[in-house]
């Protein structure tokens, strides 16, 4: 405890005066120092509109939980957690609330998803259901948030729900994800497939959701031809979101096409799991702008830990192990992880720094978990499949 | 029914787990340093945050200029400082925005905000209340880096814990000598030149030069005494040169004191073929120690002196020196004594070490002379 104290406290010292280099002033009075992101930014009329409404009536809950959709979307989209900050500001006077309107509940069990308090937001939802069955929103995020928890089977008892409430793509989309990483990959994978290709769906944000489950399921199956289909189509419906860009970008990795990863990224290292990925794929390229991108990520998980910020795990774990080269402390971080998310990725994380640690606990435990679930990812069999063979002598 | 499922399709937004994929949050860098009754601090904001709260990109074309920034610094220095409160035990420290520049930090431009506050009386109490951004941003963070005295403190706040005390002690002043008396011995083991220069005039002292000849000394008391002058006088010489450099009253180039104190070294082993170079050892230990102070404030400077402690740090320092130096002179008078008259001292010590030790001293010098690394 002391020890991770003094850690932090140097961290902090470390971290602060390192991005505190040396301030100067501008050349030039039109010298562009920032740029804000453009596609329907909160700069607006539409957000501008509705941050006027509210100041005049900040107690109004229909333009408060309109424009805190706004921002959870953005957030989505630009990948900047500020965003998810906005939103809570627009909820305050109802954060604390215990008999908000249902809508704001759910949006607080969005929040609370998003800052990775899984169990508080699935409390919320709880209530939120108790009071409103019919909720759907209610109970895709408890879906989702079960399903990270790799709790499968209330997963898809959370899924079912949505049969009465809304079209089958989406329920169908909801229920094939869950069964697909739980015993039932390649039905699952086929089955999205016919109804997504049936179902002509228009509204983008849906069209991305299931292009990127489709392109992830085809990944874990190891057909990378459709994979890589998928993961186009996905990106061209609209501008891709940084979850996707992160998910393309690890299939990229994988297939060793590091080129394709640092263009795809070179302008997104603002947002730090795809920064951790553009970094792997200039070290992998050999690149000597390798060295300042892993400082820059350094002080970034720095920063994160100072704030006690633990939705960055996942990748704090793999940028020790694979860029760090420090596979006992990733192992350390991955499990901590684990104990909050159990998604592939999670896994995978986790497996791989035992194996370099070589903790032969730890690999048990995950190789356990892989067969009790039923996972099936060609990654990841493959990763169990040589350290059997390998280690058993 | 139908009123819900229209209802439910409208609302249904969000899908999944996306914010592991997280920007940097946030943050603000406050650093404050404590002088006497005065503050000076400086606070980096993201131009972001700024043009969220208070609007800066006048001509919205979603770029932020130097010049959108210096329109609006008069309302960046008046929204932030309503955000920040900064008392002493007992007065508000009234806030004086100095200047705004700009930095690039790896998640964007921060403005950067100079300040300075006076608290109209001593502080041994900091208290301060940060808000910034708490009503439109709850996720933002201010860290904060305290400096008093040489000692740091860190803290985070944010709308949780706005309000934070720090209470400022002076850092013990015993340790901090201590350390500074040990950073002393340690410089005279560690910087073989000062040793070596010691031992090249000390070789000599427990023997005689007679007929071009060096003897065995018959007396412990002479070789004692001849010890102590050469090692009083190389003590006084660098401790002037060494106050006289630290206190900013001579200043010379380093690169040129290190170059003559290797050379120092080479005339001190030669001496011991032909000693009529040197005639009088203390003096030449006088001499020569004189830029050997030089030295040694050149080490001190590197360790970081503040105003507050520079006698402490001069003093510790220069006492570990002595230290350090005596240590080496009881251990090696004794033994050198009861060896002189054999072989192996005159022979092996005396004159190879002489030797060896001009060999060493002079690849110093040529290294430092021509800044280059030879070994």
């Amino acid at each position: 405890m002391i020890l991770k104290f003094i850690y932090t406290i140097f961290l902090l010292s470390f971290s602060i005066s390192y991005v505190l280099a040396t301030p100067y002033t501008p050349k030039s009075p039109l010298q562009v120092l920032e740029t804000i992101p453009t596609n329907a930014s909160i700069a607006s009329k539409e957000f501008k509109n509705l941050r006027v409404l509210l100041n005049a009536d900040p107690n109004n809950t229909v333009v408060a939980t309109q424009l805190a959709k706004r921002f959870i979307e953005r957030s989505r989209i630009e990948g900047d957690p500020r965003y998810l900050g906005y939103a809570q500001a627009v909820l305050a006077p109802w954060w604390k609330m215990s008999n908000a309107p249902i809508e704001i509940m759910v949006l607080r069990a969005t929040l609370l998803q998003s800052t990775h308090h899984f169990d508080q937001s699935i409390l919320e939802l709880d209530k939120v259901l108790k009071l409103d069955p019919n909720n759907g929103q209610a109970w895709v995020t408890r879906a989702t948030i079960l399903q990270v928890q790799g709790k499968y089977e209330e997963a898809y008892a959370s899924c079912e729900h949505l049969y009465k409430l809304t079209s089958s793509l989406i329920t169908i989309t909801c229920a094939t994800n869950i069964r697909n990483l739980n015993g039932q990959a390649a039905s699952s994978y086929q089955k999205l497939k016919n109804v997504y290709a049936e179902s002509k769906e228009t509204n983008a944000t849906i069209q991305v959701w299931v292009l990127t489950l489709l392109a992830e399921m085809a990944v874990r199956q190891g057909d990378n031809v459709a994979a890589d289909q998928y993961f186009n189509q996905a990106m061209k419906v609209e501008d891709p979101d940084s979850y996707l860009l992160g998910a393309y970008s690890d299939f990229l990795l994988d297939q060793n096409r590091p080129q394709e990863v640092i263009n795809l990224l070179k302008t997104k290292t603002k947002i730090d799991a795809l920064l951790l990925r553009y970094a792997e794929a200039l070290s992998i390229s050999k690149s000597a702008e390798a060295a300042l991108q892993i400082e820059a990520l350094k002080q970034r998980f720095a920063a994160a830990l100072l704030r006690n910020d633990t939705v960055h795990q996942r990748e704090y774990s793999r940028f020790e192990l694979r860029l760090m080269n420090s596979p006992i402390k990733a192992l350390q971080i991955a499990k901590q992880n684990w104990e909050v998310q159990k998604e592939p990725a999670d896994a995978r994380v986790y497996l791989e720094s035992a194996i370099a640690a070589k903790d032969r606990a730890s690999i048990q435990t995950m190789v356990q978990w892989l067969t009790t679930k039923k996972l099936e990812d060609v990654t990841l069999n493959k990763i169990v499949t040589h350290y059997k063979s390998t280690s058993t002598l | 029914m139908n009123i819900k499922y229209f209802y439910f399709l409208t609302v249904l937004f969000c899908f999944w787990n996306n914010t592991a994929q997280a920007h940097k949050p946030s943050d603000s860098y406050l650093v404050i340093t404590v002088k006497n009754s005065m503050i000076e601090g400086q606070w980096d904001i993201a131009l972001r945050d700024i043009e969220y709260a208070i609007g800066l990109d006048e001509n919205a074309d979603n770029k932020i200029t130097w010049q959108e920034v210096i329109n609006k610094e008069k309302e960046i220095d008046a929204y932030a400082f309503a955000r920040l409160v900064v008392k002493n035990s007992q007065n508000t420290c009234p806030i004086k925005p100095l200047k705004t520049l700009i930095d690039d930090h790896t998640d964007g431009a921060y403005a950067v905000i100079k300040f300075v506050a006076d608290c109209n009386g001593i502080i041994n109490e900091l208290n301060l209340h940060y808000s910034l951004f708490s009503d439109i941003d709850p996720s933002h963070r201010g860290l904060l880096r305290l400096d008093y005295k040489g000692n740091t403190k860190t803290s985070v706040f944010g709308p949780d814990n706005a309000q934070q005390s720090f209470i400022l002690r002076t850092p013990d002043r015993l340790i901090e000598f201590k350390n500074y008396v040990l950073e002393g011995v340690w410089h005279i083991w560690k910087g073989y030149d000062h040793i070596l220069f010691l031992i090249s005039l000390l070789l000599p002292a427990v023997l005689i030069h007679k007929n071009k000849h060096w003897e065995p000394s018959t007396s412990f008391k002479l070789s004692s005494v001849e010890v102590l002058k050469i090692v009083t006088a190389f003590t006084l010489a660098h401790s002037i040169t060494l106050t006289l450099a630290t206190l900013h009253i001579i200043s010379l180039p380093s690169r040129w004191v290190e170059a003559a104190i290797a050379a120092s070294v080479v005339i001190a082993a030669m001496n011991n073929f032909n000693p009529n170079i040197l005639k009088k050892r203390w003096m030449a230990a006088f001499a020569f120690g004189l830029i050997h102070g030089f030295g040694f404030a050149a080490v001190l400077s590197d360790l970081g002196l503040k105003d507050a402690t520079l006698v402490l740090a001069l003093v510790g320092f220069n006492v570990g020196v002595e230290i350090g130096q005596m240590v080496i002179v009881i251990i090696y008078l004794p033994v050198s004594f009861a060896l002189r008259r054999t072989w192996f001292y005159k022979t092996v010590l005396f004159y190879t070490g002489s030797f060896f030790i001009i060999g060493v001293a002079t690849t110093w010098f040529i290294e430092r002379v021509f800044n280059i690394k030879i070994f």
